[in-house]
């Protein structure tokens, strides 16, 4: 089941541009979602209002169980992009996934390490960017030295050690998700046709299945990203 | 390497930089878009709700408390028209009470000055009829006496004789 990825270069830079297509696709899935449902708002909301006020609060939820809504009321835009764009494309590879010259086009983007450490470096940027914003240089570095001095190198292993995680978790669960569904697949065309029997009731099975770890794992990244960012914003951590 | 394939997503070159910055791009642009088209106008029309809810709720205990004051008011004004409808009434009876006691006497005053009135005129009337009778029986008398003693006594002595007989008689009457 090991596939290339299509690979192209620009300027000097090397990119997949597979990756492009299904960042792409998700950012337009994400806005479209978000666009048709908040057309017509009214005060007494209906249908998709309902959904994406629904959304809203839940994370609003997340971040009110990090921090207080005043410090934390700006990172809820952030919140409730990064919670739909990464849900998207956690879905995205499940119902299919296209395999074009033996290159991998169609997938979900987020089974790509580098977009996920991408997001997760972006996150751990914006926690310390946000982190000197609040404390200020002189309270920023001096957290690195609490609560006691001898922790310091801790302190600088953890930002890595953040980073790596909030990766390569929501690499690895979707990856290995889409990992399993090409092996069902594969099965489903072995013995010409008859693995077909074989291969439905797992596949769906495991189709659920991703799904319930696509969202969860959009909740998750969204709440270590509220999580982080209070550890450098507030002061009592 | 012969075990190359194995490494999770490998790729041929060393970190695909192109894909870092679209990641970046389109995350940041679908952020601020739909911030711009989305989130914004939502958010917006959910604090304008929970002010409408507030301001609601504002009203809402304004005009109980307003209801509540008018409330207190209607029973006051009750309590005041009783009261009032009750001295009134009070002094009416008061008033007739007095209108009764007046119209009674002035009634009997009435009955008192006529029965007295009627009395005098009786008395009056009497004493007129006894003077006319005493008239009547002088001039009787004088006739009957000059018939019987024919000229003898001349008519003045037979009067004054007559007249002080008759009252002698009205003393003795």
């Amino acid at each position: 089941m090991q596939h290339k990825n299509p690979h192209e270069e620009l300027w000097g830079l090397s990119y997949n541009p597979g990756n492009v297509l299904m960042l792409v696709v998700a950012a337009v899935i994400v806005f479209l979602i978000a666009y048709i449902s908040t057309r017509n708002l009214k005060l007494k909301p209906t249908g998709m209002q309902n959904f994406m006020e629904w959304v809203m609060d839940f994370v609003k939820g997340i971040i009110s169980s990090n921090m207080d809504w005043k410090t934390g009321g700006k990172f809820h835009i952030l919140g409730i992009t990064l919670l739909m764009f990464i849900f998207v494309s956690n879905i995205l590879g499940l119902p299919f996934s296209v395999v074009i010259y033996g290159e991998l086009w169609w997938k979900s983007p987020t089974a790509d390490p580098v977009v996920t450490m991408t997001l997760a470096v972006m996150i751990i940027v914006l926690s310390n960017y946000y982190g000197v914003k609040a404390k200020g240089i002189k309270g920023y570095l001096g957290s690195f030295a609490k609560p006691m001095f001898f922790l310091f190198p801790l302190k600088i292993i953890e930002e890595f050690a953040n980073t790596l995680t909030l990766g390569l978790r929501l690499y690895g669960n979707i990856y290995a998700g889409e990992i399993l569904l090409g092996l069902l697949a594969g099965l489903g065309t072995m013995w010409g046709g008859l693995g077909f029997f074989a291969a439905v009731i797992p596949t769906m099975v495991w189709q659920g299945f991703s799904i319930f770890i696509g969202s969860i794992q959009a909740f998750i990244f969204v709440m270590l990203t509220m999580v982080y960012m209070s550890h450098k914003v507030s002061e009592d951590h | 390497m012969f075990l190359d394939y194995l490494v999770l997503g490998s790729s041929d070159q060393f970190i695909n930089g192109g894909d870092i910055l679209v990641t970046l791009a389109v995350f940041v642009i679908l952020m601020i878009a739909l911030k711009k088209v989305a989130w914004g106008p939502l958010m917006g029309i959910m604090q304008q709700r929970e002010e409408l809810v507030a301001s609601e709720i504002e009203s809402a205990e304004k005009s109980r408390q307003e209801s509540q004051q008018l409330l207190e008011d209607q029973r006051s004004l009750l309590k005041e028209a009783r009261l009032e409808a009750q001295t009134i009434v009070e002094n009416a009876k008061k008033q007739g009470d007095l209108q009764k006691e007046e119209i009674t006497s002035a009634a009997r005053a009435e009955a008192l000055r006529l029965k007295e009135s009627a009395v005098r005129d009786i008395e009056t009337e009497k004493e007129k009829a006894i003077a006319a009778i005493r008239g009547e029986v002088v001039s009787l008398s004088v006739l009957a006496a000059s018939k019987v003693l024919e000229k003898q006594v001349s008519e003045e002595d037979n009067r004054a004789l007559i007249e002080e007989t008759i009252a002698k008689a009205g003393e003795t009457l």
